[in-house]
């Protein structure tokens, strides 16, 4: 009895020295964890609470956020942001489940072309994606304007004018397959269990009717994810737009990070900036958890 | 063959495919195609020099190649007629076309500072991933594999920031690359880039699959965790080791947002912030960016077609856990 209870009372510091080696083994990257991820994730809260000075910041109260959501800038980009995230989300992913159908139908090694080719142009920098969208997208001798000349279409000043410019981006990102979501249905799709589908044969299931009601759902937690992933890099759009339309014209395609980049180290408002990307979090979590509720909700 | 999806008529589902194919390839494909085409050409019906680039309609392809056929055609028929002036005239164009081709790459390799840039790039993705691979793994052991206090407070605050977006760290980062006076040094780029968390997940989640039954053995036969670390768990750990040494190495050679805030001189850029600054400059033909752009593509093309294997590996590991 004496011993048991010695043993606990000594029982952490004990278990913190017998496993040091374990703690030396973590060292390295909780050093840079805490510098360069903990601290700055705190100091952002803190910074949108501040307006920053070089020798010493002042608390600002809710200052910062009171003018981030008054300027007509932030609107403007969250509005955008909105609308590019509720396009390109859904059509991403449902396209990414076709594609995903289409080749896990075709033979071993024509699976292995198709994957691909519409992963390939995923591992290319989203920067040269934008570069050359920018010069496909180009008035006078863009391959788009020429495209739509087959079909009798006058030439459009795609990314130039207010109206077109939020749904040229927006059309380019439909157009980039969802190189992670098919290679995950693909996955996912292969894990299936066949006798699934013997049953429903058996049943007089039409091939239509398998996709819907046998793949389909067993696809959920791999849809939840992506859905989940691609909303969350949607919110994050910036590339595209630094490259191609620097958030115009006027505020036709500003987004969110966009306004963050210029905020901060275009006119140098860190407190602005960071209750800015403080909002961006806060709206990507309520999103997330949204998502999640009612994606697991409907089974 | 599992009948798990569609069950249509092959020919329409290879059909599908090709279009779809097409259309998501078509970018990348149009990147090589400018980057390659005639400009500034001396046309010898026209008798002026044109440009392939500017071109309405567009060229589909470059222009060089059916030029170059032709002159070593006509180069060819002279030899055979003994012509040899007429052969040496073709024979000099067809070196002009293959100048003229490659143009956009050479000036930016003599001109702008593209190898710079090309090398900058390569190591620093070489040292963050080394350091990724080292760190991560070693966390992503104890992790998984030892049991001690502070363990699940430890790996639950790692993972909890997986979630908060990237750039709320932005402005508190710059504020102490600033103070710690690294802005301006690749630094700046190095270390928020080791401190990437993912790999840690990911690590961990592999090496469970370890077998206790190995590491109690090493320890039985005197090894130190160092030794069992390094010839028994990291040989175990190869192929997720690949897939994390693949995509940390895209991801660094694909950054862009950080980057851009942190350098400004331009001995110092990564490929991108310099594909940026070439594209602001505005003086820059197309075809000078498309080729700018095709140099930034082809070693992760490369990358992934020789890797294929630990992409798909790499992705379903993070994505579903079954």
């Amino acid at each position: 009895m004496k011993t048991s209870t010695g043993v606990k009372k000594h029982g952490t510091l004990f278990l913190i020295k017998k496993n040091y080696s374990a703690y030396l083994f973590l060292l390295p990257k909780l050093i840079l964890f805490i510098t360069f991820i903990a601290i700055p994730v705190v100091w952002a809260f803190i910074l949108s609470f501040q307006e920053y000075k070089v020798f010493g910041s002042v608390w600002a109260g809710l200052d910062n956020y009171k003018a981030v959501f008054e300027s007509e800038a932030f609107r403007k980009a969250l509005y955008n942001t909105a609308i590019y995230t509720v396009v390109t989300v859904p059509f991403n992913v449902v396209s990414a489940l076709v594609i995903a159908s289409l080749i896990h139908s075709v033979s071993r090694t024509a699976q292995n072309f198709f994957r691909a080719a519409f992963y390939l142009p995923t591992v290319a920098s989203m920067v040269i994606i934008a570069m050359v969208w920018r010069w496909m997208y180009n008035y006078e001798f863009g391959l788009f304007n020429y495209i739509i000349g087959w079909f009798g279409a006058d030439p459009i000043n795609w990314l130039g004018q207010t109206d077109s410019a939020l749904w040229a981006i927006i059309i380019m990102q439909c157009m980039i397959p969802f190189g992670v979501g098919i290679i995950l249905y693909l996955a996912s799709m292969g894990s299936i269990s066949e006798s699934l589908y013997e049953a429903a044969t058996i049943d007089g299931a039409s091939s239509f009717q398998k996709w819907a009601r046998i793949t389909i759902p067993m696809l959920k937690p791999s849809t939840l994810y992506l859905v989940l992933l691609s909303t969350i890099g949607s919110f994050q759009v910036f590339t595209q737009i630094i490259l191609m339309t620097g958030g115009g014209p006027g505020f036709a395609t500003e987004t969110i990070v966009h306004l963050i980049y210029k905020t901060g180290f275009r006119d140098f408002e860190f407190g602005l900036a960071a209750a800015q990307s403080v909002i961006l979090f806060g709206i990507i979590l309520i999103v997330s958890i949204f998502q999640f509720k009612v994606l697991q909700h409907d089974e | 063959m599992k009948t798990t999806s569609f069950k249509m008529k092959k020919p329409i589902v290879y059909t599908l495919l090709i279009v779809f194919s097409v259309v998501s390839l078509l970018p990348l494909y149009w990147v090589f195609s400018t980057s390659l085409q005639l400009s500034n050409y001396q046309d010898e019906e026209l008798d002026r020099p044109v440009s392939y680039v500017n071109s309405n309609p567009p060229k589909m392809y470059p222009m060089g190649i059916p030029e170059y056929f032709e002159h070593w055609k006509k180069a060819r028929d002279a030899e055979e007629q003994n012509d040899m002036e007429q052969a040496a005239y073709h024979r000099e164009t067809m070196s002009h076309i293959v100048d003229n081709t490659f143009s956009g790459f050479k000036t930016l390799f003599e001109k702008n500072n593209m190898g710079r840039w090309f090398f900058n790039s390569f190591y620093i993705g070489v040292v963050v991933t080394v350091g990724i691979l080292l760190f991560d793994s070693m966390a992503g052991y104890v992790l998984a594999k030892k049991r001690f206090p502070g363990r699940n407070l430890i790996f639950w605050l790692i993972i909890s920031t997986m979630m908060i977006p990237g750039q709320v760290t932005l402005v508190p980062m710059f504020i102490m690359i600033r103070e710690l006076n690294l802005m301006d040094t690749h630094w700046a780029l190095i270390f928020p880039d080791l401190s990437m968390v993912f790999g840690v997940f990911l690590m961990r989640q592999f090496m469970y699959s370890i077998p206790n039954e190995l590491l109690d053995a090493a320890k039985i036969d005197g090894a130190s965790e160092w030794k069992t670390y390094w010839k028994i768990v990291m040989p175990l750990a190869k192929p997720g080791l690949a897939a994390l040494g693949i995509f940390t190495f895209m991801n660094v050679w694909n950054s862009f947002l950080w980057p851009i805030i942190v350098l400004n001189n331009s001995d110092l850029y990564t490929l991108p912030v310099g594909l940026k600054t070439l594209q602001d400059a505005n003086l820059a033909s197309f075809k000078l960016l498309m080729s700018g752009a095709a140099i930034a593509a082809i070693p992760m093309i490369i990358v992934f077609l020789i890797f294929q294997r630990h992409f798909v590996k790499g992705l379903t590991l993070g994505g579903v856990k079954e």
